[in-house]
């Protein structure tokens, strides 16, 4: 296929399909956009703008047509801080340099690195997103009456409900719609969106952050742009190899990467706050009938232009109204799957989803979950790798002993192995069998030479057989820098 | 009467119950073919991507999931296919049935996901609706 009918299959291959899915996520995109922009402590505008220059963006330069990109729950919660204590601006220059850190990432190919991220990791990541939205909305109830309550309660009953009478409406949008004109009909006095910031009420405009260049700057956003740009990585392959699987087709990991940053650089340029792939989104977009590059233009623009009209009426929207969208949200990216199969799994799978999901709830920092996660596993994996099974029996006569070696020889292993020999047996000759081992480091050919010395202080006389080619290349290499000592 | 079939399956119990009805409706057919369909939904990609990670194994636990039912049509030495096809179930059961010739569509009335027939309605019915082919449904 040439460039040009590659380019004419993934933009105007399912014109329909996605025009439709694209105007049907715009609708659905509103509200959060605005509820995680409330999240992070910024103006509704910051992620609005954002949802906007990122789904553009990415439809453009992304490496997966019919994904959605935009301002992010995962996203919004790594800012709070930040935003809290700098403000805006630095919220936007963090923005910039996470793109940067992403297109790095992209061009070094280093998406191949998420296969070391366990899947034990990745169910916690998500429950612990699900429960830090949820936790993030509970925040709005406080100090509330029960209007509060009842309306998000309601909002709720139509956002499940609804989708039994029609499913080419977004069921979220008709809540928010019904929830919005009942409350400014019956004039009850809650709070709305316009309570939270302004609204855009022109494009996003070309703009350098306002923040001294120096490297104080550099020291405060870094930390930020690192943690972003994982979660935001993490969040979007993974959502990508979901969509893969929705639509039956492959698609460029390293792309999506360089196309995820691209998108973030813009957005910072723009007003807007870092984001990444959007997991519901993605998911409505495809059941709605996309699967290419359309799909994610249309609904960005649709979003922006349905803001500059709208404005007036978004700002009367009650809190309570998107509350209820958030649980929504939280509810169906809680892995529930993963509750029924906690007792089924190995128990250090569960315990590192558990751990996993523990951490980001105490630091509010999904990139610290991970980390804890991928570090506790590697724990486990050691563990259990390091557990070295050494058999002894008696050869062809009884002062021959064959102790036969299974496993991996390494750091973590050499202290049961060299424990596994009995030094005091009257014997002549001692056989290792190493056909079903392998050593991989320095303690291991120490550990064996070891084991050697031990036997020949006792006269004992040592016959190695069954090394494998790398043990035994190891084994002389060292021999030879040991020597030279 | 009966010889070419299109079974929806999922893995579930009541799967393996509707396959027995299908291999039972084949039987004394000339030259018996029963095609089996699993749909996998949205919900259901993002559960086995978070829990299987890599494309391949994916696709190789799904088929695993029906090895149940592929063992019983070996054993009878009915000829079959599997195809995989992601969408909502309903509308892509109607879609695959349709395309091409079959004597019934034989299906569940209760897949795996409950939760799901509370909220988006029965598969079978919407499939009994619009297959334009007879359809047997298993209770």
């Amino acid at each position: 296929m040439t460039v040009i009918e590659k380019l004419k299959k993934t933009w105007l291959g399912n014109i329909r399909g996605d025009v439709l899915a694209g105007i049907v996520v715009a609708l659905a995109l509103i509200p959060e956009a605005i509820a995680f922009s409330i999240v992070a402590g910024v103006d509704p505008m910051v992620g609005l703008y954002a949802s906007f220059s990122i789904a553009v963006v990415t439809s453009i330069v992304g490496g997966r047509p019919g994904m959605i990109s935009g301002a992010t729950g995962a996203m919004a919660l790594l800012m709070v801080t930040l935003v809290a204590q700098h403000g805006l601006e630095y919220l936007l220059a963090a923005s910039i340099l996470t793109g940067i850190i992403q297109i790095i990432f992209g061009w070094s190919k280093l998406s191949k690195l998420m296969k070391f991220i366990p899947r034990s990791v990745m169910v916690g990541f998500v429950n612990a997103l699900a429960i830090l939205i949820f936790m993030s909305q509970m925040e709005h109830f406080e100090g509330q009456g029960w209007t509060m309550y009842a309306l998000a309660g309601v909002s709720l009953v139509i956002i499940y409900l609804f989708p039994k009478i029609s499913k080419t409406i977004p069921s979220t949008l008709i809540a928010i719609i019904a929830i919005t004109v009942f409350a400014v009909v019956m004039g009850i006095n809650t709070q709305t969106v316009g309570d939270m910031g302004a609204l855009p009420d022109t494009l996003p405009v070309f703009l350098i952050p306002e923040i001294p260049l120096t490297i104080e700057t550099l020291v405060i956003i870094f930390p930020y742009a690192l943690a972003l740009s994982v979660v935001g990585l993490l969040e979007s392959l993974l959502t990508a190899t979901i969509v893969d699987d929705m639509t039956d087709t492959e698609s460029d990991k390293d792309k999506e990467s360089r196309g995820q940053g691209y998108a973030n650089v813009v957005t910072g340029f723009f007003g807007g706050m870092a984001g990444c792939a959007m997991l519901g989104q993605s998911v409505i977009n495809v059941k709605s009938g996309a699967n290419g590059r359309l799909s994610s233009l249309v609904a960005g623009v649709f979003l922006m232009f349905l803001i500059l009209v709208l404005g007036d009426l978004v700002v009367q929207i009650p809190i309570a109204a998107l509350a209820g969208v958030m649980i929504m949200v939280s509810i169906s990216t809680f892995d529930w799957n993963s509750l029924k199969m906690l007792t089924k799994v190995p128990k250090s799978d569960s315990t590192v989803m558990v751990v996993t999901v523990g951490t980001v709830i105490v630091t509010h920092d999904l990139s610290q979950g991970v980390l804890a996660g991928v570090v506790l596993s590697a724990i486990f994996f050691a563990a259990k790798i390091s557990k070295v099974n050494v058999e002894k029996s008696t050869g062809h006569s009884d002062s021959y002993k064959i102790y036969k070696v299974e496993g991996q020889l390494f750091f973590a292993s050499v202290t049961d192995f060299t424990k596994s020999f009995d030094f005091d047996e009257a014997v002549n000759t001692v056989e290792i069998d190493l056909s079903q081992a392998h050593l991989w480091d320095d303690s291991a050919v120490e550990a064996l030479d070891k084991v050697k010395a031990k036997f020949h202080q006792r006269n004992v006389e040592i016959v190695l057989s069954g090394v494998n080619k790398e043990s035994s290349q190891l084994m002389s290499k060292l021999d030879g820098l040991s020597s030279g000592h | 009467m009966y010889n070419k079939i299109l079974l929806a399956a999922d893995g579930s119990d009541h799967s393996l119950r509707s396959a027995k009805h299908a291999m039972a409706l084949v039987r004394g057919g000339e030259n018996p073919h029963i095609d089996i369909i699993y749909v996998v939904d949205g919900d259901k990609s993002k559960t086995d991507v978070l829990h299987y990670g890599n494309t391949d194994v994916i696709q190789s636990k799904r088929k695993e999931k029906l090895s149940p039912i592929e063992e019983m049509l070996e054993e009878k030495e009915i000829s079959y296919e599997i195809h995989l096809k992601h969408g909502e179930p309903g509308p892509a059961i109607v879609k695959f049935a349709n395309d091409s010739q079959y004597d019934c569509v034989v299906l569940g009335s209760r897949g795996l996901n409950q939760l799901q027939t509370m909220v988006l309605g029965s598969v079978s019915h919407k499939v009994a609706k619009r297959v334009e082919c007879p359809v047997m449904i298993i209770k």
